[in-house]
């Protein structure tokens, strides 16, 4: 049973992404693009290259922490679409702890970045959590709405009382750099830094609490039968708010780490839009630790040729943005692809 | 086997039977793990009320829904009017003059009557005439007995009319064979009779009904013809001339009648503070749930106190109040001899307050859980190891098994969803769940709705078997005969105010029935 349902995944993530990438054939070839040499030449990047490989697994991180930030609120029966706003909020707490607590040794300063990124990112959800649990407002808006409100306030901060005055760099909106002990370890030479153990450790931290403790049964009941859950007497708010928390802090992990271990400062606009495709990611891997790694790949191997593609193939970045539509409709239609099993 | 079943549907329409409306011939549907119908032959004859009688799950609901092509069977034809017929959907269904009322009702609870019966018309124009379809919708109330008015959002109907407004839009579709799914089992003494009344009318203009139900009575009461399921099988047709209730118990049950109550024991001596003291107390309305007003209601250990009433009067208010889900606006509310007023649902639950409410797969229960998970949410604090790290699965494994036993009831499958288990079933796990609690005090919400003769006998066991052991409990229901039974003592609720409080043999049902409609009796 078990492993016919692991081959059905496997099925299902091959059918998503294959019909996804037949479409932005289609795509490339109505911009008069060639789709045959665009594919080869990713291909040969990410996989016939460590510089490239290195180059997708880094982007993997952001990505994986996202996605982890909705796919744990969506077992209680929330949609968080504010990763993007959550990434930012916990970038912008971290920078803050960064740059006026310069003087800490690494040992320390890591560990803080880590709990001030969790921190920014978990109030800032918590509060969409907080509204929905008192039944003021649904978290799917505020949330959304909270995603547009974040990176203002990092602009407003690297514009105005962060911006960096060093010489060659202030003409840029970003803050200092950070102390070299408040910059996440990297690790092979390459951009893949510490973020990646994180965000593995998160992801089977939440499985096995999911899968294993009482507070998961309890959040399944609760996503499973919120009224029969009532009846229970669990505290539903509370879960709401404490899960909207630690989603919104795992959000807030990857921001820290965006800037922490590959900008080294906050620039405004750093994020190319990882929580959103968290958002996608979680609902293409359908909520299984191993669905969630593969699917964070196929969508870190992608951003990665659209930046390549930009240069070998002239094809702009934001042709990445067509794909990503097009696999969250395939996703989103994908009961009716596989004849209304689920 | 076949050849049985052929034999007798011949015996019941004779050797010179008109050609049936609707044949269905050796319909076969298996789910996961069970056949819910099993080559099933039935046929449905214009001017008669067909009753598909059996227990939870005997596949009576399965066979209609392929009929109303809801499921696609695995074998078997359908015929109409003895042309082969493909049924792919409730659209086909409807093409083919079939109708089907369900237990939950399919209204739009903000439109009017009107509205939701011209949503359902086959042909519905682009700029409808409201005068001419209210119009239509008056004729068929008058000539079946069926007055609404068309002008009134359904949300401001008894439950009754609500299902004349279902009935309505079926005929108004233009539907021959109507289906009811249980549909008594959220009506009023009263409401019951009339639905007969209606089914009579519709009947002498040549539609055929077929009535859903698990209740002898009723059967008896209103069908013309007689089908009795076991397992997925039909166990026996007959004319209604040819049954009694003894026949029909023994095909619903084969060899296994359901068992009677338990003996009831001498009330054991009062034991000092109540379990449950409602002092004046009073919730607002809300929306369209009905406001409670100065609600003095005490219940004493070992006793099962009854509230009799039509649903919709503010019994689930009453036992929200109780249980902690909504607040008590006014007045207090007393648990074992302690002000609860301000207590959470968790700490009177946890208080020792069991809950056994009427759907349990909505209420009470994670569908897609297991028997287990459903079990351990209802005493977390218990199962909890290492603090809640880790769940003690065996332990609850075992308290499953000596709960069921303790109760008397056949063991369940521990890895199936719940939501795969029949009616009876998922109330079972629930009793076993929450009487394994040992509770002080059960609130009991309808608990044998919709359950078969055989599963309601067993939950009035259980809570008489409570009662004896010296818990409290409260017993909200429609079901005259169950209050009767069962109660030491009976309280009557109308719009919100409790108006009656009797021990059984003080009162007789018709004045009960006063009290219950408001209409004046004599207390």
């Amino acid at each position: 049973m078990k492993l016919q349902r692991g081959h059905e995944a496997v099925i299902r993530h091959t059918l998503v992404v294959s019909i996804a990438l037949v479409a932005y054939a289609v795509v490339l070839l109505l911009a008069g693009k060639n789709p045959i040499a665009s594919f080869g030449d990713v291909i040969g990047f990410a996989f016939g290259t460590w510089y490239g490989f290195s180059e997708v697994i880094m982007r993997m991180i952001p990505l994986l922490l996202t996605a982890l930030a909705v796919s744990l609120p969506s077992k209680l029966g929330l949609i968080n679409v504010g990763g993007e706003g959550q990434l930012y909020m916990g970038a912008w707490l971290a920078t803050w702890g960064a740059i006026s607590f310069p003087g800490l040794p690494s040992a320390l300063f890591i560990p803080f970045l880590v709990i001030l990124g969790f921190v920014g990112g978990g109030l800032w959800a918590a509060i969409a959590g907080f509204f929905r649990a008192r039944g003021w407002i649904n978290e799917t808006i505020t949330t959304l709405l909270m995603n547009y409100i974040a990176p203002l306030i990092v602009g407003f901060f690297v514009y105005g009382a962060w911006r960096s005055k060093e010489a060659g760099s202030s003409a840029f909106p970003q803050s200092i750099a950070f102390p070299e002990a408040a910059q996440l370890p990297r690790f092979f030479g390459t951009r893949i830094h510490a973020g990646l153990i994180i965000a593995l450790i998160a992801l089977l931290c939440i499985w096995f609490v999911l899968e294993k403790t009482k507070w998961g049964l309890t959040i399944r009941a609760i996503g499973g039968n919120s009224e029969a859950a009532r009846r229970l007497g669990l505290n539903i708010g509370l879960y709401m708010v404490v899960v909207m928390f630690v989603a919104g802090g795992i959000a807030g992990i990857a921001g820290m780490a965006e800037v922490s271990a590959i900008h080294g400062r906050l620039r405004a606009g750093f994020s190319p839009g990882y929580g959103f495709f968290g958002f996608l990611i979680s609902w293409m891997a359908g909520g299984g630790p191993v669905g969630m790694i593969t699917m964070s790949f196929v969508l870190a191997t992608i951003f990665s040729a659209g930046a390549l593609l930009q240069v070998t193939q002239g094809v702009p970045f934001s042709a990445i943005n067509v794909l990503m539509a097009i696999v969250l409709l395939v996703v989103l239609a994908k009961p009716r692809i596989l004849g209304r099993s689920a | 086997m076949d050849s049985r079943e052929g034999s007798i549907l011949d015996r019941v329409r004779g050797g010179s039977a008109p050609l049936p409306f609707v044949s269905m011939r050796g319909i076969t549907k298996r789910f996961p793990n069970v056949i819910a119908n099993a080559t099933v032959d039935l046929d449905l004859f214009a001017g008669e009320v067909h009753a598909l009688l059996g227990e939870n799950g005997a596949g009576k609901s399965t066979l209609m829904k392929i009929l109303y092509g809801f499921y696609a069977a695995d074998s078997g034809a359908v015929r109409i009017q003895g042309e082969e017929v493909r049924i792919r959907s409730p659209h086909d269904a409807r093409n083919q003059g079939i109708g089907m009322v369900f237990q939950s009702f399919t209204l739009i609870q903000a439109m009017t009557v009107a509205e939701n019966i011209a949503l359902y018309l086959p042909g519905l124009p682009p700029c409808l005439n409201a005068r001419s379809l209210e119009r239509q919708v008056g004729e068929l109330g008058e000539r079946y007995n069926l007055r609404v008015d068309p002008r009134r959002p359904v949300h401001t109907l008894a439950v009754g009319d609500q299902q004349k407004v279902e009935i309505l839009k079926l005929l108004a579709g233009g539907a021959r064979i109507l289906i009811f799914d249980e549909a008594t089992s959220v009506l009023a003494p009263h409401e019951i009779e009339d639905l007969f009344g209606i089914f009579s009318r519709l009947k002498s203009d040549g539609y055929s009904i077929v009535f859903i139900t698990h209740k002898l009575c009723e059967v008896l009461a209103c069908a013309d013809t007689i089908t009795v399921m076991r397992r997925g099988r039909i166990a026996g047709a007959m004319p209604r001339g040819q049954a009694s209730e003894a026949s029909l118990v023994a095909l619903m049950f084969g060899d296994s009648e359901p068992r009677m109550p338990a003996a009831r024991a001498e009330r054991p001596p009062d034991q000092g503070q109540p379990a449950l003291e409602l002092l004046k107390a009073g919730t607002r309305a809300r929306g369209t749930k009905p406001g409670l007003t100065d609600i003095r209601l005490r219940l004493d250990r070992g006793e099962i106190v009854g509230v009799a009433g039509v649903s919709g009067n503010g019994q689930r208010e009453l036992v929200d109040v109780i249980l902690g889900l909504s607040p008590c606006d006014t007045g207090t509310r007393m648990l074992f001899g302690e002000d609860a007023t301000t207590w959470s649902a968790k700490k009177i639950r946890e208080a020792g307050v069991g809950f056994v409410p009427d759907d349990p797969l909505a209420m009470a229960v994670v569908p897609w859980m297991s028997l287990p998970a459903n079990t351990a949410l209802g005493n977390l604090k218990a199962y909890s190891r290492s603090g809640g790290f880790r769940l003690a699965w065996d332990a609850v494994a075992t308290d499953i098994a000596s709960s069921f036993e303790e109760l008397g009831f056949e063991a369940l499958p521990l890895h199936v969803p719940v939501k795969n288990f029949s009616g009876g079933q998922v109330q079972r796990t629930v009793l076993a769940r929450e009487l394994g609690r040992k509770p002080a005090l059960l609130v009991a919400l309808y608990p044998t709705r919709g359950l078969d003769v055989h599963s309601a006998a067993a939950a009035g066991r259980v809570l008489l078997g409570l009662r004896n052991s010296g818990a409290a409990v409260l017993l909200v229901s429609e079901d005259l005969d169950e209050l009767y039974s069962l109660c030491d003592r009976l309280v009557v609720i109308h719009k919100g105010r409790l108006v009656g409080d009797f021990r059984p043999d003080q009162i007789d049902r018709l004045e009960i029935g006063h009290l219950m409609t408001g209409s004046g009796g004599s207390a």
